[in-house]
């Protein structure tokens, strides 16, 4: 692989220098464009008290493309599907490349606080979303205890 | 912004005073009048363009609105394309609406707004140095450029962005500020001054030059492969226009000419067509599930006694009522004792299927059967040819063997109109006229179809000036009942007979 950009350098280091609240991106031992990333689920959403493990990669013409980031962690979230896979604006169309890995991860962290089944990648959590918002917001309560909450 | 107006003028290169006249002219005279319909030959003017005068005529719609609001043509451009190149349209909102609304509509800094010590502020900033928001370099303000919505960022980075943009993602007009959140367009001046390799340069252009084309409702790309004419018209109607390479298409569609069916029906006629559903209608229509296994049967024999022949199944059923076989005993109109509302509505709706698709099928494979012959059109041209040499082996003129060409240019042109005749029948409603109409659609049909028989007839000495009578008799015999039968549907269209079946 061609030797790393100082962009990346520079971003991964103001990373580890002055970390988001709530938000852990460590860069892969092996290889500087893996990182392994943890977000805690925010207050006041269904999301609250869950650690969520995603992935996130950076292609080759970062910053010019969007990072690809994914969860691991199994999710119940009308924007995010069974694989992980996330449906955001800035990750796609959106994209500029003046955003970072940072303001990224802070994005994903707001979809988390405010969902949005208008415009749904998981299509049966965004009906039920829709129909019984109660009832959905219970499912993601369960799934963050079942999945994100470690003993 | 200053220093733009050099850049421009250095790409724009010399605008040369149009000799559009002449040029209709040229393109008029090469489209062969004879087999015109006389309707058709009546003035519809257009004009071939190829790509540079294409490019010419972009910048002579921006110098007329530039002529009237004094705006850079950079501005004026974006501007154009916002209001889909229609000049009047982008000069009425501006005299009448907010100036501030309408720039930012079109994605533009508005330009009188500006502070006036803009370029003061830029040359005080020259020595400090900034950090790029992409690269996170720190660098000297001079090696930092920014559209009117001032996110700056260094040359490298978006000499990077605009080729990423251009190249990967094919955008041109279109391509926003590199900063987030911002919607400002990025104008043609500035892609040329900041990208230097000449086939980015050269793909922009293109991007340009297609999406003034796609955009402006007077224009339309030649349809046929590999073909970079455009035609342009002076106002919008269903009309062929013929390209300098030969093909003729209709302006409105780009499909091929379509005379008598309008563009509205030939699109849905021809999705149909494309769309897998028929064969579903096809399958719901023809075929049963077993009711057991649910396995798709074919019934092809007239026993209703079915045995499925899924092998892990074997079932016993009836057809008619696809109860089991059993009780059907050695009379199987018992089954009408299972014949209940339910059971008699699915049928109904079977038979209705059934019957649409008879008819959708009817029309089909007439429409198919003559673009199937017209595409042997190639192949009859290479052997009239051959035709006409042999006869001139025979004593005949090179004058006098061309009624075969000729020939075969109505046999074409019939084949195509009657093509299209059964688009426009299948969803025509039946009424008196419709029914003169299918009167005209199997005279011609059957006249167009001798005429083939002809052409294809071997050619011996013999029967030479025989042959020769019947084909002019015949070719002018077609000419006239296609003339009759579109001037009928014309004048259908013009008086309101036609109803629609959808």
């Amino acid at each position: 692989m061609s030797s790393l950009p100082r962009r990346i350098i520079k971003e991964t280091q103001r990373l580890m220098q002055e970390p988001v609240p709530g938000i852990n991106a460590i860069p892969d031992e092996n290889n500087a464009r893996y990182f392994h990333v943890i977000v805690t689920g925010p207050t006041d959403s269904p999301f609250e008290g869950g650690i969520f493990k995603l992935e996130l990669f950076l292609p080759e013409d970062y910053p010019m493309s969007a990072p690809k980031v994914r969860f691991i962690t199994k999710i119940y979230h009308p924007n995010i599907d069974r694989l992980g896979r996330i449906c955001l604006d800035v990750l796609k169309d959106k994209w500029s490349p003046a955003l970072q890995i940072r303001t990224i991860l802070l994005s994903i962290q707001a979809l988390l606080s405010a969902p949005n089944p208008d415009d749904p990648l998981a299509n049966d959590v965004a009906e039920l979303w829709k129909v019984n918002e109660a009832e959905a917001i219970k499912n993601a309560r369960e799934w963050t205890q079942k999945y994100a909450v470690e003993d | 912004m200053d220093s733009d107006e050099d850049s421009f003028e250095m790409d724009s290169g010399n605008v040369s005073s149009g000799d559009d006249d002449d040029f209709a002219m040229d393109v008029m005279d090469e489209i062969p009048p004879s087999h015109e319909r006389q309707a058709e030959s009546d003035e519809y003017h257009y004009e071939v363009l190829t790509t540079d005068e294409i490019v010419q005529h972009q910048r002579e719609i921006i110098d007329e609105v530039k002529g009237v609001i004094k705006l850079q043509p950079t501005v004026t451009r974006i501007l154009l394309n916002h209001f889909k190149w229609d000049k009047e349209k982008l000069l009425e909102k501006y005299f009448d609406g907010n100036t501030d609304e309408f720039f930012r509509g079109a994605h533009v800094i508005n330009p009188f707004n500006k502070p006036a010590n803009t370029n003061k502020n830029k040359n005080s900033k020259a020595n400090t140095a900034e950090e790029c928001e992409i690269c996170f370099s720190q660098l000297p303000s001079d090696s930092m450029a920014g559209l009117e919505c001032g996110h700056r960022f260094c040359l490298n980075c978006w000499r990077e962005y605009l080729t990423t943009k251009i190249v990967t993602e094919g955008l041109g007009q279109s391509i926003s500020c590199a900063a987030h959140g911002c919607d400002i367009l990025v104008d043609d001046v500035t892609v040329m001054k900041l990208v230097h390799d000449g086939r980015v340069r050269v793909k922009y252009q293109q991007l340009i030059t297609n999406s003034f084309v796609e955009c402006n409702q007077l224009l339309r790309w030649c349809p046929s492969i590999d073909c970079t004419y455009a035609i342009k018209v002076s106002y919008v109607e269903s009309r062929p226009v013929r390209c300098k390479c030969g093909h003729k298409f209709c302006f409105v569609c780009g499909e091929n000419w379509h005379d008598p069916v309008k563009c509205r029906w030939l699109k849905k006629w021809i999705k149909k067509c494309d769309d897998d559903s028929e064969t579903s209608n096809w399958i719901a229509a023809n075929t049963k599930e077993c009711p057991k296994c649910n396995v798709t049967i074919e019934k092809d024999g007239g026993c209703n006694h079915m045995i499925c022949k899924n092998q892990n199944c074997k079932h016993d059923f009836c057809w008619v009522c696809l109860g089991s076989w059993e009780p059907h005993g050695s009379s199987w109109y018992n089954c009408n004792r299972y014949d209940e509302d339910e059971a008699k509505a699915a049928r109904d709706a079977q038979e209705k299927f059934r019957s649409s698709l008879a008819r959708y099928l009817h029309y089909y494979n007439r429409y198919m059967n003559h673009m199937q012959s017209l595409k042997f059109e190639n192949k009859l041209y290479a052997s009239v040819k051959r035709k006409m040499e042999e006869m001139q082996q025979h004593n005949m003129s090179w004058i006098e063997v061309q009624f075969l060409k000729k020939a075969v240019d109505i046999l074409c042109q019939c084949r195509q109109t009657l093509m299209y005749t059964y688009v426009f029948a299948y969803y025509l409603k039946k009424n008196n006229q419709s029914m003169i109409f299918e009167d005209n659609q199997k005279d011609l049909e059957s006249a167009t179809e001798t005429l083939s028989e002809y052409l294809e007839r071997d050619i011996t000495s013999e029967n030479l000036a025989d042959i020769k009578q019947k084909v002019q008799d015949k070719y002018r015999y077609c000419e006239k009942r296609c003339t009759v039968l579109l001037d009928h549907v014309h004048e259908g269209y013009e008086k309101d007979w036609w109803e629609y079946l959808e």
